[in-house]
């Protein structure tokens, strides 16, 4: 086993229980609205307002997967707002589309 | 290098960060264009979801009591409704059970995706390897919930929908089970076309994040990544992997829940 003498020495950090610890908690706020997400489905009426209830927790999924697991909170700014400000062309096309389709129905 | 830090390296004096020599953006080259390609994947994902609910608000919506919903070509449907089945249960209505459980396999996924990207940061190769196979493990465990998801919405339920449909330039109505891309049970076809589009693409990235994933683990296994002296791959192919848990995210809300 003469070809070990290549292997480069790596040097193991150990864990830092603390962030590992704050990564459980991401994950448990996120099955947590999940499941919150469920009750309001059966509890709550079809309308406007459970629609609005349900794109709130979505956005707020989304803000801890994109800020923690992707970690974009913790990276520069410029990046940051790089990836989010091009967000605002989805909001316009959704409020449009949504906005056309409603017209489209009045009109059949 | 790798970069565990996203600190902008201090430009010469009398330079700007934007001179060259420096990242401003503090992410190596890589980890940019994958945060690109991911926000143009993100444009894509919207058109899809967006366009649907385009169509489904230009459709009319049923106005009766959820309890006493029928399938119909002439109104949207209640997504509870079309999605209310899970395995080894046949009859049992169970409303979004299956797609809550699929939601929750993706999650977990994703936590044992950041996990092995700490590990890399570490450079601890068996936890890497550890927490690699776990994602490669929950990714294909969703493909099957998938598939399985698939092969119900085709082939339909046990009563079937009286639905028109032109034959030899003849207009008739005749029953129909299940959907596919040119007749559908559960609602007005659109439906059963967007079914099949959105969550077919998302299905498709899992399916190439698993691929990624394996290469990973295989890298990680054969010690690339040791000779190479980090573990950024892990980290950038993470980045697509928690994207496709963000893009189920928003399926699961704007097509199953809403």
């Amino acid at each position: 086993m003469a070809s070990h003498a290549h292997e480069p020495q790596v040097t193991v950090v150990p864990p830092d229980k603390a962030k590992i610890f704050h990564l459980w908690k991401v994950a448990g706020i996120l099955l947590a609205v999940t499941i919150l997400e469920f009750i309001v489905a059966f509890t709550i009426g079809h309308g406007a307002f459970k629609t609005a209830i349900f794109i709130v927790m979505t956005i707020v999924k989304a803000a801890y997967i994109v800020g923690e697991f992707m970690h974009l909170k913790h990276e520069v700014k410029i990046l940051m707002w790089s990836i989010l400000i091009p967000m605002i062309f989805v909001v316009w096309m959704l409020v449009a589309f949504v906005y056309e389709g409603m017209a489209i129905s009045a009109v059949r | 290098m790798a970069s565990n830090t996203s600190s902008v390296t201090v430009p010469a004096p009398g330079k700007s960060i934007w001179d060259g020599g420096v990242s401003p953006m503090g992410a190596s080259y890589g980890k940019l264009m994958m945060w690109f390609f991911l926000l143009s994947d993100a444009f894509t994902f919207s058109g899809l979801l967006i366009t649907y609910g385009l169509v489904r608000s230009a459709h009319p919506a049923y106005t009766g009591e959820v309890e006493n919903f029928i399938f119909s070509t002439t109104y949207w449907p209640v997504p509870e409704k079309v999605f209310d089945a899970i395995p080894f249960f046949h009859g049992l209505e169970a409303p979004l059970v299956f797609v809550g459980l699929m939601t929750f396999i993706l999650i977990m996924s994703s936590v044992t995706m950041v996990l092995a990207v700490e590990a890399g940061h570490r450079m601890d190769r068996k936890a890497v390897e550890k927490w690699m196979l776990w994602t490669i493990v929950g990714g294909l465990t969703f493909l099957g919930c998938q598939a399985w998801e698939w092969t119900h919405f085709i082939v339909g339920t046990d009563t079937p929908t009286l639905v028109k449909d032109m034959v030899n330039g003849q207009s008739i109505t005749k029953e129909v089970f299940g959907a596919n891309l040119a007749i559908n049970q559960y609602g007005p076809q659109t439906f059963a076309n967007f079914f099949f589009f959105i969550t077919g693409f998302h299905g498709f990235h899992v399916f190439s994040g698993v691929l990624l994933n394996f290469l990973i683990y295989y890298n990680t296994v054969t010690g690339v990544y040791d000779r190479r002296g980090h573990y950024e791959m892990v980290e950038k192919v993470g980045l697509y992997w928690h994207f496709v848990d963000l893009v189920w995210v928003f399926v699961f809300t704007f097509f199953y829940l809403v």
